[in-house]
Parts: C-alpha cells; sequence; structure tokens
C-alpha cells in the first residue's frame, strides 16, 4: 500500500468575465509558481542534479587539479575549448549547475514553508471531521453492536486513547462520529529534513563566501604566517578580504614519516610550533587525520618531501653553504622526486647564475646510469643532477615555477649545462670553471595547508537535523482513524463503521485488524453487561472532553 | 605484523562460502522446479475446495501452488546452506582482521566482500521475517555468487596494513556504515527488478486470460507476489537511506580531517552524492502520481547500479583521493 500525498487545494475557480491583464499576468505566475513547487518538478530538479553532477566526475576538474584540465585541454585541442565554454571544467561552480540547485530549493522553499506552517497549526487543532465515506478509506470495517451508537462509539474512542491516538468526538451530518490521529512526529520530521536542507545549502555558500585555503611547502626549522603573500598557492572565496586572515604563524620543527615493514606509510607526523596575534608559541605535534585547530582556522599536513641541501665553492674562494630547494615527488611509493635548485645570486663579482636540476632518490640505487629509489626513507639518498649556468630568466617579467627551469633560457642558448653527474652525500663535482658543487646533506619538508571555511559547523548541524528528521519521516507512521455509529439498517442495534488512512508504512492491516478485532471484544463485553458497571464507567473517557469550541 | 596463517584461513573461507552459496543456489533451484511441478493439482484442489478468494496480505494469493512438502524441504536446505555460507562469509572478515590487527574493510576486495555479506545478512532476515519471500533466494543467490567471483578473481588483495590516511577511527564509522547501506540497497534493487520481472509476468498472464488462452506455467509464478515485492524493496530501501545519508555524513567529517575540506567533489564523493539524490528521488517517486510501480521500480535499480559503477569504476579508473583501492 503507498502512502498518498493528500491532494493540494484546487485553484479557485476563475471568475466568469473576461480577467484583467493584471490578473492574467498574477493568475500565470501562480500557475508557474504551483508547477515549480509540485512534487513532480522536485522530482525532475533531482535527477537533473544527479545528472549534471556526472560530467564533473568523468572530466577533469580545475577545483581538483588545474594541470589536469589544462592536460586535457593540450591533448584536445578542438574540443576541449568547447567543454570549458560550457563550463565542463567547472562543473560545480557553473551557472547550470547553480541554477539547478537553486531552482530545486525554491522547489523546496515553496513546498516547504506552507507544509510547515500547515504543519504547526495541525499541532494545536484536533483531528479532521471524518470523510462522509468510510467505507472508501483504505482500510474499513462495520461493526454491529447492540449497544446504543454513544455507548459504542465510548468504546472505540477508549481503544484509540490506549493506543496513543489524539481523538475528538464530533456530531457530524450522518451522526455521531469520532476522529483520531497520532505520529504527528512524521510530518514535523518531514519538514525538519526539507527545512535542513535549506540550511545546509546556506552553510555552504557562507562556507564558499567567506573561507579561504592556502597551501606552502615548509622545510623542517623553517616557518610561515597566515598571508596570502606567503603561501605557494591559495584560494578565496569573494567576500574575503587579505586584510582579515587571522593573525596565525606556524614553525615546522620536525617531520617524521613512518612505514611498515611493507613501506606502506604508516603516519606523517609533523611537530609544529604555533602563534596567535602574537601570544607565545605553543609547541604541539600534527599529523595525517589530526590537523591543528586554531581561532576558525585549521592547519594540516597534506604531504611531505625532501630537499637536498648543497654547497658551492667558488674559485675565487667565496662558499655558500646550506642552499636548499624542496624537490616533489614523483613516485609516493619510493619517494623518487624531482626539482630544481635556482641560485640567482653568486655573490660579489659575478653575473652568472647557477640551477642545479634533476632528481633525488632518498635510497638511491644506480641502474645503467639511472638514478632510481628503491625505499621512501633516506637510507642512502643520492641525487642525480645536471647543473646549468647563465641566465635563469627570474627578472624576465614572466611568472615561473620554482620547481623547473624555464626553457626558453635554455632554448636561446642563455642558460648552459655544464655538469651532469650522480652524488651521493658528501660526494662533489667540479664545474669546467673551477666552482666545486658539494650534495652535503637532506631535509625533510612538509606540504602544509591553512583552511579556513566559516560555514562548515553550520552543515554539520544541518546535516544532522537532515538525519534526525529522516529517521521521523521514514520511521514514525502517521495514522488516522474515523469511526461513524449509525442504527443498523435492519432497526436492532447499531453499526459502528471504522476506516483508517495510514502514511508511512507498509503493514497497516495487520494492525487495523487488531484494533477492530480489541473493539469488537469490548464492545461484546460491554452489551453483556449492559448495566455498565461505575467501575467501568470510570475509566472510560467523558464523551465531550476535548471537542472542539464550535 | 601480518599473521599469515589466518590471512590464509581468510581465503579458505571465502572459496567455502562461494561453495556454500553454490549448493545453495542449486537448492533453491531444485525448490522451485519441485514447487511448479503441482501447480495443475493445487489449483483445482483449491478450486475444489472452495477457499475464499480473499487471501491475507502476506498470503500466496489465489491460485499460486500451495508447497508441496518436498519443495518446502529444499526450501529449508536452501536456508540453511546460505546460513552456513552467510557464517563463513563473515569468518572471511573475522579471520582477515585479526590477520592485520585492523578492521577487515580497508581496501576494495574486504569492503566489496563485507557489501556481498550484508546482502546475504539482510535477505536471511527478510525470508526468515516473510516466508514468502524466501523465494527470492535464488534471483538474490545467483549474483551473490556472481559477485563473489568476480570480487575474487579481480579484486583480491593480500592482507595488508592500512595507509596512513585510512588509520582513523572514522574507518570503523564512515566505512562500516557505507557497506551496510550498499548490502541493503543490493537487495532492494533485486526485488526491484524482480518487481519488473513479476509485473511483466502478471501481465502476459493477464493478457493470456483475457483472450482465453491460458499462458504457460512458468517458474515466475513462484515469485512473491508484484505487491510484496515492491513492498520489500521501498522498505529496504527506507532502511537503507538514512544509513547512507549517515555514511557520507560521516565521510565528509572524516574528510574534513584527513583531507582539510568536508566536500571536495572527488570523483567518489560526487557519485555517492548522486547515488543519494537517485535514492532520494526513489523514494519521492513511491509517493508521486504517475511515478509508482514501474518507473520508481526503475529509479531504485538506477541507484544500484550508481553504487556498483561508485565502487568499481571510481576506484579503478579515475584518480582522486579514494584511490587507495588497494587492487
Ligand atoms: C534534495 C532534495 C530532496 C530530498 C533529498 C528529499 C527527500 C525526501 C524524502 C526521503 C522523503 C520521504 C518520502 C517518503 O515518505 O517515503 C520526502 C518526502 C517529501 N518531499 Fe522531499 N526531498 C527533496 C526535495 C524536495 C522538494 C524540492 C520538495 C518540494 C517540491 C519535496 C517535497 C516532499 C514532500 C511533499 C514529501 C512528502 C511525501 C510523503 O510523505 O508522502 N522534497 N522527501
Amino acid at each position: 500500500m503507498t502512502a498518498t500525498a493528500p491532494p493540494r487545494p484546487a485553484a479557485p475557480a476563475s471568475p466568469p468575465s473576461p480577467p484583467s491583464p493584471g490578473r492574467r499576468v498574477a493568475g500565470r505566475l501562480l500557475r508557474w509558481w504551483r508547477q515549480l513547487t509540485a512534487m513532480r518538478t522536485a522530482l525532475i530538479l533531482l535527477f537533473l542534479l544527479a545528472v549534471a553532477a556526472i560530467p564533473g566526475s568523468l572530466l577533469p576538474q580545475r577545483s581538483l587539479s588545474r594541470s589536469d584540465v589544462a592536460g586535457y585541454l593540450a591533448e584536445y585541442p578542438t574540443i576541449g575549448p568547447w567543454l570549458d565554454r560550457l563550463y565542463l571544467f567547472d562543473v560545480f561552480s557553473s551557472p547550470w549547475f547553480a541554477a539547478i540547485y537553486l531552482l530545486l530549493f525554491i522547489s523546496l522553499i515553496g513546498c516547504v514553508v506552507p507544509r510547515a506552517i500547515e504543519h504547526g497549526r495541525s499541532l494545536f487543532t484536533p483531528p479532521p471531521t471524518a470523510p462522509r465515506h468510510l467505507q472508501r478509506l483504505p482500510e474499513s470495517a462495520a461493526l454491529s453492536t447492540s449497544l446504543a451508537g454513544p455507548a459504542a462509539l465510548d468504546v472505540v474512542e477508549e481503544e484509540l486513547r490506549v493506543r496513543r491516538f489524539r481523538v475528538v468526538r464530533r456530531e457530524g451530518r450522518s451522526g455521531p462520529e469520532v476522529s483520531a490521529e497520532k505520529g504527528y512526529l512524521r510530518e514535523t520530521g518531514n519538514v525538519l529534513f526539507h527545512l535542513s536542507l535549506l540550511a545546509l545549502l546556506l552553510g555552504l555558500a557562507g562556507g564558499k563566501l567567506w573561507g579561504y585555503e592556502g597551501s606552502i611547502l615548509v622545510t623542517e626549522g623553517q616557518g610561515f604566517c597566515n598571508a596570502f603573500q606567503q603561501y605557494d598557492t591559495h584560494r578565496s572565496g569573494p567576500l574575503v578580504d587579505g586584510e582579515d586572515l587571522s593573525r596565525l604563524c606556524v614553525d615546522l620543527e620536525d617531520f617524521e614519516a613512518v612505514y611498515e615493514e611493507n613501506l606502506t606509510a604508516a603516519s606523517y607526523t609533523a611537530d609544529i610550533s604555533w602563534e596567535l596575534d602574537g601570544a607565545d608559541p605553543v609547541g604541539t605535534t600534527i599529523g595525517v587525520n589530526d590537523p591543528l585547530r586554531v581561532g576558525g582556522d585549521r592547519v594540516y599536513v597534506t604531504g611531505h618531501g625532501f630537499s637536498p641541501v648543497f654547497s658551492i665553492a667558488r674559485p675565487d674562494g667565496q662558499t655558500f653553504t646550506d642552499l636548499s630547494a624542496p624537490f616533489l615527488p614523483a613516485d609516493l611509493g619510493t619517494m623518487l622526486s624531482q626539482g630544481v635548485l635556482k641560485v640567482p645570486d653568486l655573490g660579489a663579482g659575478s653575473t652568472e647564475q647557477l640551477a642545479i636540476e634533476g632528481f633525488l632518490a632518498p635510497t638511491g640505487v644506480l641502474e645503467a646510469g639511472f638514478l632510481t629509489s628503491i625505499n621512501p626513507r633516506p637510507l642512502d639518498p643520492k641525487v642525480g643532477i645536471d647543473v646549468y649556468t647563465g641566465y635563469l630568466g627570474l627578472d624576465s617579467g614572466l611568472p615561473q615555477s620554482v620547481y623547473a627551469l624555464d626553457r626558453e633560457q635554455i632554448d636561446r642558448g642563455l642558460l648552459n649545462r655544464v655538469a651532469r653527474t650522480n652524488l651521493a652525500i658528501g660526494e662533489s663535482t667540479t664545474l669546467p670553471d673551477g666552482t666545486v658543487v658539494t650534495f652535503s646533506g637532506l631535509k625533510e619538508f612538509a606540504a602544509l595547508q591553512v583552511s579556513h571555511d566559516p560555514g562548515q559547523v553550520w552543515v554539520l548541524g544541518a546535516s544532522i537535523a537532515v538525519l534526525v528528521g529522516l529517521l521521523g519521516m521514514l520511521l514514525v507512521r502517521r495514522e488516522r482513524v474515523f469511526a461513524r455509529s449509525g442504527p443498523a439498517p435492519d432497526g436492532g442495534g447499531t453499526v459502528l463503521s471504522i476506516g483508517s488512512l495510514t502514511r508511512g508504512s507498509a503493514d497497516t492491516g495487520p494492525r487495523f485488524t487488531s484494533l477492530t478485532e480489541d473493539v469488537q471484544a469490548a464492545l461484546a463485553a460491554r452489551a453483556d453487561a449492559p448495566a455498565s458497571t461505575p467501575a467501568a464507567r470510570g475509566h472510560g473517557p467523558a464523551p465531550d472532553e476535548e471537542a472542539p469550541p464550535s | 605484523m601480518i599473521d599469515e596463517s589466518l590471512a590464509a584461513l581468510s581465503d579458505t573461507l571465502f572459496s567455502i562460502s562461494v561453495g556454500l552459496y553454490s549448493l545453495a543456489v542449486v537448492a533453491f533451484c531444485a525448490e522451485l522446479a519441485f514447487g511448479r511441478s503441482v501447480r495443475g493439482r493445487t489449483e483445482q484442489l483449491v478450486a475444489a475446495g472452495g477457499v475464499p478468494a480473499q487471501p491475507p496480505v502476506d498470503a500466496p494469493a489465489a491460485g499460486e501452488p500451495v508447497e508441496p512438502a518436498r519443495a518446502r524441504r529444499l526450501g529449508l536446505v536452501a536456508m540453511v546452506l546460505t546460513g552456513l555460507g552467510a557464517v563463513t562469509h563473515a569468518g572471511v572478515l573475522v579471520a582477515r582482521g585479526m590477520a592485520t590487527d585492523r578492521l577487515p574493510w580497508g581496501n576494495m576486495y574486504e569492503f566489496a566482500t563485507a557489501v556481498v555479506l550484508v546482502a546475504v545478512v539482510a535477505y536471511l532476515v527478510l525470508a526468515v521475517r516473510a516466508p514468502s519471500l524466501r523465494h527470492i533466494g535464488v534471483f538474490l543467490l545467483a549474483p551473490v555468487v556472481l559477485s563473489m567471483v568476480l570480487i575474487g578473481l579481480f579484486l583480491y588483495a593480500e592482507a595488508g596494513p592500512l595507509v596512513a590516511a585510512l588509520r582513523s577511527s572514522w574507518l570503523a564509522i564512515h566505512v562500516s556504515t557505507a557497506t551496510i547501506g550498499f548490502g541493503i540497497f543490493f537487495v532492494s534493487g533485486i526485488a526491484s527488478v524482480l518487481y519488473l520481472v513479476r509485473t511483466r509476468r502478471d501481465a502476459t498472464v493477464a493478457a493470456g486470460a483475457s483472450t482465453g488462452a491460458s499462458a504457460a506455467p512458468s517458474l515466475l509464478d513462484r515469485l512473491p507476489t508484484a505487491a510484496a515485492l515492491d513492498r520489500t524493496a521501498h522498505r529496504t530501501a527506507v532502511f537503507g537511506f538514512p544509513i547512507w545519508t549517515f555514511a557520507v555524513i560521516a565521510g565528509a567529517i572524516w574528510a574534513e580531517s584527513a583531507w582539510g575540506r568536508f566536500w571536495g567533489w572527488d570523483p567518489k564523493e560526487t557519485w555517492a552524492f548522486i547515488a543519494w539524490i537517485v535514492y532520494a528521488a526513489y523514494l519521492h517517486a513511491r509517493t508521486t502520481a504517475g511515478w509508482r510501480g514501474r518507473p520508481s521500480a526503475w529509479i531504485n535499480i538506477v541507484g544500484l547500479v550508481v553504487m556498483i559503477f561508485n565502487l568499481l569504476f571510481v576506484n579503478l579508473v579515475s584518480t582522486g583521493l579514494h584511490s587507495y583501492g588497494g587492487v
């Protein structure tokens, strides 16, 4: 048996005279509004939303990886730009995705707000009057008894009250009747669920508008403060003012990656010290699944890697030590990493610049002259590097990656490779001009991310409310029972008609049967003792209790 | 530290479960076959006995054969085999968990195995509570056996430790509830498929009756009534939906502490969202005029397809944060 939503009240019939233009427009708007807030429309919008989300998972998305999108555009130069024009690389921030969910939520408002108001009212009004034909309800029965009509209804009322129904007695057009209802929490749950969906959307939107996120690679011993200029990459909502960022500074003291025997990464932990608003620094340890939460910001460890350390000794005696740059892991299993160290300033008297580009293997082995790594732990670090001298192009005005060389300078012959070598820690290579480059050590860096999302607590609260409402809506059933007494057609005794209407449950049959059986038994018991004993009266409800005022 | 002997025991139990389920399929088939052979006779009996054509809700509809004893015995054997299979199947996971000293749903092999177990248990519960639903057994266990074989062949992963991101108590909460939700949706989806089959069969029979030619008897007549199947599909979906909702919320909470945002439209998240929307649409469709019956059954089936797609495609093909898959 399916639950049936009660029909909406039909629109009032339009007056016979031709409506004025204003009325016609109003009528059309009203019709559109009705259509938009119909359940069928909501159903179609729900489907559209699901379908619209699909390309977001099949095509690369800028929100997840800009480089994947760039790669896709390069690979499919003809259709790529078209897909881009349709926002298919930014599905979840595209106007058409927004259009669908905004329509859905307008529909939701139009559907739920009136329902909520009506439900609020129904909590304080007695159950509705009985329908004229009880036999047309999904469950119904007719019982005959020798009791008089009001006494028979007393019995029904008693049975219903025992079952925790809210009961009301009325004098109906076709005889005295009983209306009873229970399960108001179902509708409460429904209203809560749908309203919480709205709250959830507001929380999401708020988070997007006022939230931000910044990522930075920090080598052990270094630190950063929460400012967009400091981050390697950042993203911020349109209403975020760079001045408003919390004054949080973080220093990375120590980083540790722990591995299982089979080299599965078991944990990453970073010992950091942080300070907020210039207060005293506080030391703490953060790790995967365990961020720092402070002042509305969260600080995460999102990755790690190694920075090789080099020292450079110029032939004129100047030395530069402790030069390092993060090399990004190319293979998370072995931590073979790739990067470049750019040294734009080689001291007074030198116009030349230098760069060391190549691979770093935490546990390196040479296979046919190629460097590979066989273990993610720094057991035997080696680098395989090319050394360049010349012009790096850093001041050319074009932004360049800190993890790669500007190929254009090499193609133009302004930057030349002067050495290619593999070095273990402590080893060095001598360039043609006499400069000595030494691979002197290894530092660990952590990828840290600072996130700020003022909406997320809202979203959490709303989603818990969604769940609670859902449970109420799905687990509680709303039942209405109506009964009416009338004279038996053959003149002897009374016929008691009972009907019930249930929403939200499959098995209405057995419970209705048990109700009618109990009523039948009680009727029989009462009829056997016609001069009802005082005790029985005492338990019986007063007939007019809770009757409506009018 | 992996206990190799327990890990090997787990693998053996896996094969035993597949064997027991296969035997159960055979027994269910035999039950159906024997149930059918007496159809004509029972119909005559019913007619002769003058049984009123007003069956109680869950009893077989008028004209449905009364079960002969042999069929009932076979059905019982099938149920016992299924139950034993479920026990060894649970043993697969328990032994894995003990071998690796962690919850046994850290990779796709373990997760998929657990989902199938939930589906079998959900079926057993249904069949014990409403015996007429037992007859969907073969239609449920056949896909179960198929899934187990495919899981064993393509998703198998050696017992091993978890990657760092999975070492969280949210693994217990999020993945367990996702597994339960998925397993229940599995049963629900099968019930909807059978509902479609049954309504088509009923239409054929009705068409035959109206032209006077009676349709050839079929095993499909042994299925529960269309109404009972629809009710089963709906009830299981109603049971699974809050669990799935909770799983998604718990996943978002976990993502917030592991990845720095509670929702990022990662492919897995996107498909979890799509599945949620589809099941919400199913629940709505059931109460929307014009969508009841077959259209809403189709939506439920789409929901199951989305769930399976999310497990297989997203873990195996696309790359996202969730692709620890371990296959
Ligand atoms: C994301 C969007 C939505 C979700 C997930 C959702 C979910 C649900 C669920 C699970 C039910 C319970 C169905 C049942 O009783 O079996 C329900 C009922 C209902 N929903 Fe929604 N809903 C959504 C949007 C809407 C919208 C936009 C409307 C307005 C047009 C709407 C109107 C209703 C109504 C009227 C019911 C009551 C059906 C009944 O109890 O018979 N819903 N909703």
